[in-house]
C-alpha cells in the first residue's frame, strides 16, 4: 500500500486471526514471554513513554506518562487495575470493534504488558452493549488465552499473575468518559466522577486504576516487540505510529483504515488506496475532523495532516481520527441539528451548563433547520455554548457538545442565516441512496 | 416470582469476577440486567428489579434508577421483534431517514412505539459503531449493515 509500513491491520488478514492458533501463526504472545522473562515492569513503560504512543480514545494523552501516575506499589500496596475502554460510541468512530473481531489476542496481550508494567492483577475490557459479535469474539480469545496459561496464575511460569474480565456497557455514550465508565463498571449510573481525585488514585471501587482506549493497548506489543526508535520512526515527531482511521458520510469506500498520523487528510479520502474519492460530480462541503465531538470544517481545510497538531492548525481536533464526509448535496445545518440531537439525548444531567445548553443547542438547530429560526438564534447559539466550556463542568461532554456549535457559527454562519431569513432549507432530506454508493466491505486492510 | 436458578447461578459465578463485598458484588448488576432481559420476555420487569435488588443487597430504587439510566433496558414490553435504525450523523449522511420511513411504512409502528398486531417495536438509537457501514439496524440485537431498502423490507418479510 502507499509507501509506508503497516502493522495494525496486518494480522487481521487471516481467516482466523481472531484464534488464538491464527494469532500464534503470526509472531503472537511471542513478545510477552520475552517481557515476562527478561523485563523489569518499568522497562516495558520506559519502551511505551519513548516510543511518544498517544492515547486514541479521543485526547491524545501520552500513555507512557499515563502510566506513571499509578503510585508507586511499595508505598501504595492497594489492588490496582486496569480498564480498557471498549465504549467506542462518539458518532463516527468505528474501529475499536475492528480489533475486537479481528484481532482480540492482539488486544489481550498488550493488556497483560500493560497490567506487567503497572502491577494490575486485574483488567475489566469494557465494551458497549450493542457489540454482542465483538463481546463474544473477545471473551471467546480470553477463554483461549487462559486455557493456554497466558491469563490466570503464574504466567508462562514466570510468577506473574493477571487476570482479565468483560463487562458489557448497555447503550450510554457518557459511559465511555472514563470515570463515567467506571461508574457504570460498579453496577451504578454512568455519572461521571469530579476530578480530583483521578483514577491513578482513586478509581475502580476507590483503587488505582489506568484507564486506556482498545486500540490505545492493541498498539504496545508492536511497540514493545519493535522498539521505541521503530515506532518514531513513522508518523510525526508529536504523534509517531499509526492510527486507524474510519471514515464515513458521503464517500466512495466508506471503511477503517490504517494510516500513518500526518498523513494528509486529503489523501484519505481521494486515494484509491483509501476512500476512493466522493461520488461523482461532487465537492467536499465539509467534514468532521475525528468524530461528531470535533466539530465540522468546511472542505477547503482538507489538505491538511491528520495529526494532533495538524487538526488544531485548523482550530480542530484528531480526536478519534473518526472522519465524517459531507458533500455540496447535503445540508450541513440539517447535520449540525443531527449532531446536537445526540448530545441532547446524551448529557447524563448532572450538570446544569449541559443538561440545559445540549437541549438548547439542540431546539435551536432544529428551529433553524426548520425555517423557523429568529434573527438572533446565531448569537444565541455561541452564548449559550460559551456557558457550557472549556472546563465549566464534571467531564467533557459539554465541550463536546459547545464545540461543534461553535465551529458551526464560526465556518456556516452564512448557511444559519440563510435558513433563518429565507424560512427553510433548499436541499432534500432523503438521504442518498439514489446516489449509488458502492457496498463497501467491512475491513479494508 | 423469583430468578430462575439457572441464572441465580450464572450470576453467582459472574460476582466473581468483581471484588469480594458490596461494592464489588453490584458491580454484576449491569451484565445481570441484560441476561435477564435477553431470557425473561426481552424487559425488565418491575418484578425482576425487586428481585435483583435482593440479590445484590440493593435497594429497588436503586436498581430501577440503573435500570433507567441506559437506553439498552426496556421497562415495556416489546413487540416480537425490535428494529433498532441508527438515526446518527454517519447513517443520516446515507439514507438513515429513507431506511426509517420505510420501516414505518412496514411495520405499521410508530418510532418508539409498537404496531397494532404486537409484531414489531421500532426505535432510533445512535451511532451504534457501524458509520463507515452505514445504512444500518440492529434486528433482534443483529446488525444489519451497508443497508438497502429492499434489504430492509427482507429482512421485514421474514419477520412477518
Ligand atoms: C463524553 C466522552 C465520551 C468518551 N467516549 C470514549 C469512548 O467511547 N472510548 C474511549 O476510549 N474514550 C472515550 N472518551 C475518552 C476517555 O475519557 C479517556 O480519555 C480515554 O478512554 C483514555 O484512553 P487513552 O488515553 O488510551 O486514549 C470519552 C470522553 C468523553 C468526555
Ligand atoms: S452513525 Fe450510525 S452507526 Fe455510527
Amino acid at each position: 500500500m502507499s509507501g509506508f509500513e503497516t502493522y495494525l491491520m496486518s494480522r487481521m488478514a487471516r481467516e482466523d486471526s481472531h484464534t488464538l492458533e491464527g494469532y500464534k501463526a503470526q509472531g503472537g504472545y511471542a513478545t510477552l514471554e520475552r517481557v515476562l522473562k527478561d523485563m523489569q515492569p518499568s522497562e516495558v513503560t520506559e519502551i511505551v513513554k519513548a516510543s511518544g504512543l498517544r492515547g486514541r480514545g479521543g485526547a491524545g494523552f501520552p500513555t507512557g506518562l499515563k502510566w506513571t501516575f499509578m503510585p508507586d506499589a511499595s508505598k501504595d500496596p492497594r489492588d490496582r487495575y486496569l480498564a480498557i475502554n471498549g465504549d467506542e460510541s462518539e458518532p463516527g468512530t468505528c474501529k475499536d470493534r475492528v480489533i475486537l473481531d479481528e484481532d482480540p489476542h492482539g488486544l489481550i496481550e498488550g493488556v497483560l504488558m500493560a497490567c506487567y508494567a503497572m502491577g494490575c492483577a486485574a483488567s475489566y475490557i469494557y465494551i458497549r452493549g450493542e457489540y454482542r459479535h465483538q463481546y463474544r469474539r473477545t471473551e471467546a480469545a480470553i477463554a483461549e488465552a487462559r486455557a493456554a496459561g497466558l491469563i490466570g496464575k503464574n504466567i508462562l511460569g514466570s510468577g506473574f499473575d493477571c487476570e482479565i474480565y468483560m463487562h458489557m456497557g448497555a447503550g450510554a455514550y457518557i459511559c465511555g468518559e472514563e470515570t463515567g465508565m467506571m461508574e457504570s463498571l460498579e453496577g451504578k449510573r454512568g455519572h461521571p466522577r469530579p476530578k480530583p481525585p483521578f483514577p491513578a488514585g482513586f478509581g475502580l471501587w476507590g483503587q488505582p486504576t489506568t484507564v486506556n482506549n482498545v486500540e490505545t493497548i492493541f498498539n504496545v506489543p508492536f511497540i514493545v516487540e519493535r522498539g521505541a526508535e521503530w515506532h518514531r520512526s513513522m508518523g510525526t515527531e508529536k504523534s509517531p505510529g499509526n492510527i486507524l482511521v474510519g471514515i464515513s458520510g458521503n464517500v466512495k469506500r466508506p471503511g477503517v483504515y490504517e494510516a500513518p498520523l500526518g498523513i494528509s487528510a486529503k489523501t484519505l479520502l481521494e486515494s484509491p488506496d483509501f476512500a476512493g474519492g466522493l461520488h461523482d460530480g461532487r465537492k467536499l462541503k465539509a467534514w468532521f475532523t475525528g468524530g461528531s465531538s470535533t466539530g465540522m470544517v468546511p472542505g477547503s481545510t482538507i489538505d491538511t495532516p491528520m495529526d494532533h497538531d495538524g487538526m488544531q492548525s485548523i482550530g480542530a481536533m484528531l480526536g478519534t481520527a473518526a472522519m465524517i464526509m459531507i458533500d455540496d448535496s447535503q445540508c450541513v445545518v440539517r447535520a449540525m441539528e443531527v449532531v446536537a440531537r445526540f448530545y441532547d439525548h446524551e448529557s447524563c444531567g448532572q450538570c446544569s451548563q449541559c443538561r440545559e445548553g445540549t437541549q438548547w443547542l439542540h431546539q435551536i438547530f432544529r428551529r433553524i433547520e426548520q425555517g423557523k429560526g429568529l434573527p438572533q438564534d446565531v448569537d444565541m447559539l455561541t452564548a449559550i455554548a460559551s456557558g457550557m466550556a472549556p472546563g465549566k463542568t464534571i467531564c467533557a461532554l459539554s465541550d463536546a457538545a459547545a464545540i461543534p456549535a461553535n465551529q458551526m457559527v464560526k465556518h456556516f454562519r452564512a448557511e444559519l442565516e440563510e435558513h433563518i431569513q429565507s424560512g427553510g432549507c433548499r436541499i432534500n432530506h432523503t438521504g442518498n441512496f439514489a446516489r449509488g454508493a458502492s457496498a463497501p466491505t467491512e475491513v479494508h486492510a | 416470582m423469583a430468578l430462575p436458578e439457572k441464572l441465580v447461578d450464572e450470576f453467582n459465578a459472574l460476582v466473581k469476577n468483581y471484588p469480594a463485598g458490596k461494592e464489588g458484588k453490584r458491580s454484576g448488576l449491569i451484565p445481570a440486567l441484560h441476561r435477564c432481559q435477553e431470557e425473561l420476555g426481552g424487559w425488565v420487569t418491575p418484578e425482576i428489579m425487586e428481585d435483583l435488588a435482593a440479590f445484590f443487597d440493593l435497594e429497588p430504587a436503586e436498581v430501577y434508577g440503573v435500570a433507567s439510566f441506559y437506553p439498552m433496558f426496556r421497562l415495556t414490553p416489546p413487540g416480537k421483534h425490535v428494529i433498532k435504525v441508527c438515526h446518527n450523523i454517519s447513517c443520516d449522511l446515507v439514507g438513515a431517514r429513507d431506511v426509517l420511513a420505510k420501516a414505518k411504512e412496514l411495520t405499521g409502528a410508530e418510532v418508539h412505539g409498537t404496531s397494532p398486531d404486537g409484531k414489531f417495536t421500532l426505535e432510533v438509537v445512535e451511532c451504534q459503531g457501524c458509520c463507515s457501514t452505514a445504512p444500518m439496524i440492529d434486528l433482534d440485537n443483529t446488525f444489519h449493515e451497508n443497508l438497502t431498502l429492499d434489504e430492509l423490507e427482507r429482512l421485514i418479510g421474514e419477520c412477518q
